[in-house]
């Protein structure tokens, strides 16, 4: 078994042409930066500023929980027969690139919004009042002491999000999106369990990279102390499809 | 058929049954993935509290798997257990160890340490220690953690279909190609039905076991 994968990896042909590596990985990894980007646009000044006014805090903490019980597979096979549009090829994105990438945001929001939400919501009553007392107005507050304070939770949001769309971009093979899930989901077809798993160890391996890379990530932007202290009780993981 | 309406009774009187199979595997496949994660995280939490140094392996290793697609994860078991309900039940066992071991870790640590003095104290020791003073206490933190898993298992089971045994996945992968939609829209709510109902049996289940709970809420 070991020895077929290697030979598949060794083949120049399993990685030319639009089945090939090259073309799904850059699918795959334009499909997660774009889906990523949007969301934390999207989401993260909503979840910012409710955090700071202190309101909308049921609906940005329980987003999560609702995003954790539909499946992924179903949004994605909805929107494929839904949308009268976003089927078609989008250029690098391949084929319904539009229908993948409105479900990736759907999503990478929750994740982004409840961390980012909690991570300035929690910030220390006390730091605040003094930040006021200090004739701080809402905007340096949100700027000078929120945002600082609460990045590392932000930064957690980010890194869930990021291997959350990873996953879900691997799942829309099977609505035959685009992506590096097709190399799995073409190996099923043609019964070659070589290339089930030469298709699993690429997306499995680079899932594993990224969130090595994003927890690095966080480690240089924020104090792991406290990043570590204040995620524990805030939320479990999302689910990862 | 000629219609492709989003609702259809037609399609619910019609295929009612296979609908009732779907959702038969579905909970079959989420209650056993749930009770065996359940019984293997269980010991894994007790070694990881009982040796430091295999904390982080325990911790890391699951958290590391919980990163892998499960689409990957279906696919890297395939040339072990093949085209069975295995394959996705070992997959899911997999995903539910993540959760379920750092709750079970996180109730445990949660223990004040006087309650176990004073249960040391009066003579408690080893299992008894742990099964009547430790354990009820972290009940709160393992039921979160088991609603948390057991609602993620029933959206992920739909993957299996990869396999042939996805539950409600199944009827969703077959639509892929007929482009039904009755078929999507029935399939998809049911799981979120399904996620919901467990959702509420688990919580009525801590109710009743930790009877304590709300009166100290309420206080």
């Amino acid at each position: 078994m070991i020895g077929e994968v290697v030979a598949w990896f060794q083949d120049p042909v399993n990685w030319r042409g639009e089945d090939g590596v090259w073309n799904r990985l850059i699918e795959h990894s334009l499909l997660t930066l774009t889906a990523t980007l949007v969301a934390v646009l999207i989401g993260l000044p909503i979840a910012v500023w409710l955090g700071h006014i202190g309101r909308g805090g049921v609906l940005a903490v329980n987003i999560s929980n609702v995003g954790r019980a539909v499946p992924t597979f179903a949004v994605l096979l909805l929107l494929s027969i839904a949308l009268p549009f976003g089927t078609d090829d989008l250029g690098p994105y391949g084929r319904a690139g539009l229908a993948t990438l409105i479900a990736l945001v759907l999503f990478a929001l929750p994740p982004i919004i409840t961390n980012a939400y909690v991570g300035v919501r929690e910030v220390d009553k006390d730091t605040v009042e003094a930040a006021r007392g200090m004739g701080m107005q809402d905007g340096q507050l949100l700027r000078r002491v929120e945002l600082p304070l609460g990045l590392p939770l932000i930064l957690a949001g980010v890194r869930l999000a990021v291997v959350q769309v990873w996953a879900t971009a691997t799942i829309a093979a099977l609505v035959a999106g685009p992506g590096l899930g097709r190399i799995i989901t073409l190996g099923f077809r043609r019964q070659d369990v070589t290339e089930v798993v030469a298709g699993a160890l690429i997306v499995g391996v680079i899932a594993l990279l990224l969130e090595g890379a994003m927890v690095g990530l966080q480690r240089l932007f924020g104090p792991v102390a406290r990043a570590r202290r204040s995620q524990a009780p805030s939320a479990p993981p999302p689910r990862v499809e | 058929m000629v219609r492709n309406e989003w609702i259809c009774g037609e399609y619910l009187r019609s295929r009612g049954s296979i609908l009732g199979d779907a959702v038969v595997q579905h909970v079959w496949i989420t209650v056993v993935s749930v009770a065996l994660g359940l019984l293997i995280a269980f010991p894994l939490a007790l070694l990881a509290r009982r040796y430091r140094q295999l904390e982080w392996i325990v911790v890391g290793a699951t958290t590391a798997l919980y990163t892998i697609p499960s689409l990957a994860l279906f696919a890297l078991l395939l040339p072990v257990t093949g085209l069975t309900a295995t394959t996705v039940v070992v997959g899911l066992v997999l995903y539910s160890l993540t959760i379920l071991v750092r709750n079970l870790l996180e109730g445990l640590r949660g223990v004040p340490d006087d309650v176990r003095e004073s249960a040391l104290g009066m003579g408690y020791g080893g299992p008894r220690l742990l099964f009547r003073v430790e354990l009820p206490l972290a009940l709160p933190s393992i039921m979160a953690g088991l609603r948390v898993a057991t609602v993620s298992t029933v959206a992920l089971t739909t993957v299996g279909a990869i396999i042939g045994f996805g539950g409600l996945g199944n009827l969703l992968f077959q639509a892929v190609n007929t482009q039904f939609r009755p078929q999507v829209l029935v399939a998809g709510v049911l799981c979120v039905v399904l996620a919901v109902t467990f959702d509420l049996l688990l919580l009525a289940l801590q109710r009743i076991l930790t009877p304590w709970a709300k009166t100290r809420a309420a206080a």
